[in-house]
């Protein structure tokens, strides 16, 4: 029997409802009409220009800049932090040992903020004393200058990588442990061996984690902002800006606020439309087996 | 589960088959734990002896680089710790009391529109910070808690707040109601139910959800940077975003900064390390 009342629930939803409204829901609705409006310097007066600031964005070669690295980003994310993941957590189950201890040890930087993280690797990239070049002269190599404009995109991508990378692997290894044992030992009866038990076993049953995967993590690359802030700070000469990043400096260094709202708003859009697209593509693939 | 061999050339590549396995898992451990070590051996010498050699091992444990955290006057990190707990407190406590009367709601009663609020927060959990950044940025300053953690701690308790509640509704839903009908005969009312009944019981999930959000309110850098204006309101994230700008050429600084920084989670991690890991991950169950 469930409680039957009418005025307790709403009286319980309130406080929460109300946090989610004031904050979320009409910021959103207002950041849309803020988009079609031409707006600086937080000003009080606006002027609706209609999608004008949208059509501006096409001709921005700044916007195509932030919204090539995002892409970047996004293919390196799904490529190495699902990848690295998976592999790890797959090795850790045949391993069987020390299993504890990887789990530790691979989860702590996702513990850790990215602002921290991005500090780190920026004293890591430095040319006199950082970490890199310190293995480099060690090993007799010639010093380098890690972070150029060229490269800056990465710089910023490979940390971010090294923060993520623990989280998919629990969750991989959550997977893989949630799969029937029955299934193994039959396939070990009948000789198989692990290589193929990974191949033909455990990354089928993996797949409906995968794919939770792949969406978590285009959401998520979307909203990377600390790392480039902190390790580069969109430069040099916005060469590795991100539409988060751009967002922002659009808003609070530039004062155009009308048009970093209309970014907000692409953002947004690709991020659901990406999403939708990817879970229907890999239904697709799961559908076929 | 055990493998049977038949002969000893399956057995040697099956122990060759494992060396390379533990090969490749110490590597990304490795590649996990150099970076974090290298800073914190650096954070105990001097600027010139990092820029003599940044991988030796430190002469001493000179303590040097953290007593200077407190005087650096506009960067104080002691004030930016009470900062940080400051706005923690308030973050984690206001999404713990909401949410946990709205799962209370969603998960006990039985009305037509629960689905729909259900629908609403799986839907708010896709808003990210950017689309509520300048709307919010604007009803602050016009409100009194302009320039006060306030500022910070409102709008993140909103944004912490649709997940914590799926996962509390989550959890209060799997929860044994006969309990509760039990009181309500013996005539408890509503607020009884809930803080007598519900609340007790759902102490680890209270607990997941309570790690996750602090975990995310530390470390978060973006509203606190856009609504903080002051330097003596703003907490640990942000100033450690500032630090390598202020601090120089004081690199010993910069990595006692990060150790710092990192100190007050590793602990958290150190002593609950089972429940901060479920509780980041208890939202990729969402997806």
């Amino acid at each position: 029997m469930a409680l039957k009342s009418k005025k307790y629930p709403l009286l319980f939803l309130a406080p929460a409802l109300a946090f989610i409204s004031v904050f979320l829901l009409i910021p959103l609705g207002r950041t849309i009409y803020y988009s079609l409006t031409a707006w600086y310097n937080f000003s009080p007066t606006k002027k609706f220009i209609g999608l004008q600031n949208y059509i501006n964005m096409l001709e921005d070669p700044i916007l195509r800049i932030a919204l090539r690295n995002t892409g970047i980003l996004i293919v390196f994310a799904l490529i190495f932090q699902i990848g690295i993941a998976t592999l790890l957590a797959i090795c850790v189950d045949c391993v069987r040992h020390g299993f504890k201890i990887f789990r530790t040890v691979y989860f702590f930087p996702v513990v850790i903020s990215a602002t921290a993280i991005g500090l780190m690797f920026s004293l890591i990239y430095k040319y006199d004393y950082g970490l890199l070049n310190n293995i480099l002269a060690s090993m007799g190599r010639e010093r380098q200058v890690w972070l150029t404009a060229r490269s800056a995109i990465y710089c910023v991508a490979v940390p971010t990588v090294w923060q993520h990378v623990g989280f998919y692997f629990i969750v991989v290894l959550t997977g893989i442990a949630n799969i029937s044992e029955d299934i193994y030992e039959s396939a070990t009866l009948d000789g198989i061996t692990p290589w193929k038990k990974a191949v033909y076993i455990t990354l089928p049953m993996l797949k409906p984690i995968l794919v939770s995967n792949v969406v978590l993590v285009v959401s998520q690359s979307f909203r990377v902002f600390d790392m480039v802030y902190v390790v580069t700070g969109g430069g040099p000469r916005h060469e590795s800006e991100l539409l988060s990043s751009y967002m922002y400096s659009k808003a609070f260094a530039d004062y155009n606020t009308g048009f970093a709202s209309a970014i907000a708003i692409v953002m947004i859009i690709m991020g659901i439309l990406l999403t939708g697209v990817l879970r229907f593509l890999m239904s697709k693939i799961q559908g076929d087996d | 589960m055990k493998y049977v061999y038949a002969n000893k050339g399956d057995r040697a590549r099956a122990a060759l088959r494992g060396i390379l396995l533990w090969i490749f898992l110490v590597f990304w451990a490795l590649l996990t734990i150099i970076p974090l070590v290298w800073v914190f051996l650096n954070s105990f010498k001097t600027s010139n002896d990092i820029l003599l050699s940044s991988v030796a091992f430190p002469k001493s444990l000179d303590l040097q680089n953290y007593i200077k955290m407190s005087t650096y006057p506009d960067m104080n990190l002691i004030t930016a710790f009470k900062n940080s707990m400051l706005i923690c407190g308030g973050v984690v406590s206001g999404v713990l009391v909401c949410a946990g009367f709205a799962a209370f709601a969603l998960g006990r009663f039985d009305n037509g529109f629960n689905k729909y609020i259900n629908a609403l927060l799986s839907g708010c959990m896709l808003i990210p910070a950017f689309s509520t950044l300048i709307p919010n940025f604007v009803l602050i300053s016009s409100s009194p808690f302009r320039g006060t953690q306030w500022a910070v701690i409102l709008p993140l308790i909103a944004s912490n707040m649709s997940f914590s509640t799926l996962l509390l509704t989550g959890y209060v839903r799997s929860l044994p109601r006969e309990l509760d009908e039990a009181a309500i005969i013996d005539g408890a009312n509503m607020m009884q139910v809930f803080f007598r009944i519900i609340v007790p019981l759902s102490k680890p999930m209270l607990a997941t959800v309570g790690t996750m959000t602090f975990i995310y309110t530390y470390n978060e850098l973006l509203l606190s940077l856009v609504y903080l204006p002051t330097r003596d309101k703003q907490p640990v994230s942000v100033i450690l975003s500032l630090v390598s700008n202020m601090y120089g050429t004081d690199y010993g600084a910069m990595m006692a900064a990060i150790c710092l920084t990192i100190l007050p989670v590793l602990l958290l991690y150190m002593l609950a390390q089972n429940q901060v890991i479920k509780g980041l991950t208890a939202g990729s169950v969402k997806g």
